[in-house]
């Protein structure tokens, strides 16, 4: 059985903003599927004694004190914008979005 | 769509509501979530930005120990389990109030968990249970041109400004809330008043709902009884204490107007709007982002040392309910006059008159009363009305050193409102003061005996009630600036009679 389904790519594309074709979807299907099923191999030999890993390096609180450092200049920070208006980053209107909190 | 919506006590009388409220709040910390970029308000558009919060690559974050700290604070005083081991997690969404496309946020390891805040309702107390709390970044700001409103719709571009974007903002959420019934409305507001109190006593954040400091989200069901919680919305863009409830109030009417009409609720995210106090839909969930949650691999796990939690459990202040119930003894109030003082949002100005010499029973008066009245009158907080409570106690020692009467000293309190200097600076300037010269005093009582000749007949014939007629002759007379029992015993005194 695929580890992905074409359903499931298109939904992906969707989150993504990428407009994929129909043939391409198929194309990448097949891809994601080779990819998945191969780290699903790594979960065949987990047993239960080793823990899920979502970090590499053993350490925990790694925090750095409430002292300010200095910022970019606006021009600098604004440097590699498409496009400035108004000393802010100007982009396409976003419809039908909502922001995160 | 206009439909004429049921009146609350029917709709009250028929339905259970259920409250639920999600509230997040900006910290006060000197700098961001994950950069030193400073997080004070204000400042020009994209001046307070790094490579770490505009998300360019190579950079990478660390999370600042302060923001760790207060949100630790912020859930034992709610009473919540602290996290042993938890971790951040990335919110993926398409929206560029975030540059990296991502928000950083905490997911099913929140740090705080589990706890609950108790507020009084009309002398109840209601358990508010705490469901999390946890820490995330600010976004930035996206003002929409092109458009007539400068509302999103109909814009044709946004402009970002990343300021804000980084800066640690915690959300406290809240369990569901049923069984309040037609006091729903009030016991969300008063959940988030106690909330803003609570923030406030612990220092974390300035709280300030109208600069978007505490900002609220309300979600609302109605269930028949006895029958399942029905489908709640969530109103967003409720931004003052006052908005809260009417927000709770007016999504109770419309969700009964449909369902009396046999519609359904949908699930969805609804707009307050200050000036109608109604609600509009917004994003409908049919269409809810998929955030594709997963750890974030930047940022390593949280472990906060149970002997640090228990440090900052241990030095936690007094929190405002408490600190309430002593002040209430200490100044020998009975459950009504506190929450008179309550409602005029007076305990810190009583509190701090107090602490500048006054004794409790003058500071309520001051603060209740005249300053109370006025602050109705031109429709500002009792805070901002324009005395200290430094100001009123002076005023009230100079009643009681017998250099102001009362009617005086409300005289000086208008000039003191009015910018004219403190209370001794007003009095001085204004010519104030009581008379307290004997000399000046027994000229104005001779000139009145001298004036009402009839009247001092009576005195000294023994019917001493006349004297009223000459004490106000005599406060005429000095402008209203003499003691009247010092007057009156003046008048007696000159006329040999008998007090």
């Amino acid at each position: 059985m695929a580890a992905i389904s074409r359903e499931e790519v298109a939904h992906l594309a969707r989150l993504s903003r990428l407009a994929v074709t129909e043939e391409e979807l198929d194309t990448f299907a097949g891809q994601l599927d080779v990819i998945l099923q191969s780290v699903a191999q790594v979960g065949e030999v987990a047993a239960a004694d080793i823990p899920p890993t979502s970090h590499s390096v053993p350490l925990t609180n790694v925090l750095r004190e409430d002292v300010v450092t200095p910022c970019l200049t606006p021009e600098e920070a604004l440097s590699g914008a498409p496009d400035v208006d108004q000393q802010r980053f100007r982009v396409p209107r976003i419809l039908d979005e909502d922001v995160a909190s | 769509m206009t439909t004429t919506l049921p009146a609350y006590d029917e709709v009250v009388a028929r339905y259970e509501p259920v409250i639920g409220l999600e509230t997040h709040v900006e910290l006060g910390t000197n700098t961001k979530m994950f950069c030193g970029c400073p997080t004070d308000f204000g400042g020009e558009p994209n001046t307070r930005v790094c490579p770490v919060c505009l998300g360019l690559p190579g950079s990478l974050p660390v999370a600042n120990k302060a923001a760790i700290e207060a949100t630790i604070r912020i859930g034992l005083a709610l009473n919540c389990s602290i996290a042993e081991w938890c971790r951040f997690a990335r919110k993926n969404y398409f929206y560029p109030d975030m540059p990296k496309d991502f928000q950083i946020s905490q997911y099913d390891e929140p740090l705080c968990f589990d706890g609950y805040l108790d507020v009084e309702v009309g002398g109840e107390l209601v358990r508010i249970g705490i469901e999390r709390v946890h820490l995330e970044e600010d976004t930035g700001k996206t003002l929409h041109v092109g458009g007539a409103t400068g509302r999103i719709h109909g814009a044709t571009e946004s402009l970002v400004d990343y300021n804000r974007a980084g800066i640690p903002l915690v959300e406290i959420v809240t369990k569901p809330v049923p069984g309040t019934g037609a006091l729903a409305p009030e016991v969300a507001r008063a959940y988030v008043t106690e909330l803003r109190d609570v923030l406030r006593t612990l220092g974390v954040s300035d709280v300030r709902m109208e600069e978007g400091s505490l900002r609220c989200d309300v979600n609302t069901s109605l269930n028949l009884p006895g029958e399942e919680w029905g489908t709640r919305t969530e109103t967003k863009n409720v931004n003052s204490l006052r908005s809260v409830e009417r927000a709770v109030r007016s999504e109770m009417l419309r969700q009964a107007s449909v369902l009396d009409a046999g519609g359904k609720i949908t699930q969805e995210t609804r707009h307050f709007h200050e000036d109608t106090g109604d609600t509009t839909p917004g994003r409908s969930k049919e269409t809810a982002t998929d955030y594709r949650y997963f750890p974030e691999p930047d940022l390593v796990p949280l472990a906060p040392d149970p002997a640090w939690v228990a440090e900052l459990k241990a030095a936690l202040p007094e929190l405002p309910r408490l600190h309430r119930r002593r002040l209430q003894e200490q100044w020998g109030l009975s459950d009504l006059d506190m929450q008179s003082v309550l409602n005029a949002g007076a305990v810190e100005l009583i509190e701090a008159t107090v602490a500048a010499g006054a004794t409790p029973a003058a500071a309520r008066k001051w603060w209740l009363g005249e300053l109370s009245r006025r602050a109705n009158e031109t429709g500002v907080e009792l805070a901002d009305v324009g005395a200290t409570p430094e100001q009123v106690a002076e005023l009230q020692g100079l009643v009681d050193a017998g250099k102001l009467n009362d009617k005086l000293a409300r005289t000086v309190l208008e000039g003191v409102v009015a910018g004219e200097g403190s209370p001794t600076e007003v009095m001085t300037n204004r010519n104030l003061e009581v008379v307290s010269d004997t000399g000046a005093l027994t000229a104005a009582v001779d000139e009145a005996i001298a004036a009402n000749p009839d009247v001092a007949d009576k005195i000294r014939s023994g019917k001493v009630a006349a004297a009223g007629a000459l004490v106000g002759a005599v406060m005429k007379t000095t402008r209203g600036q003499a003691d009247a029992k010092t007057v009156r015993e003046l008048i007696l005194e000159r006329l040999g009679a008998q007090g």
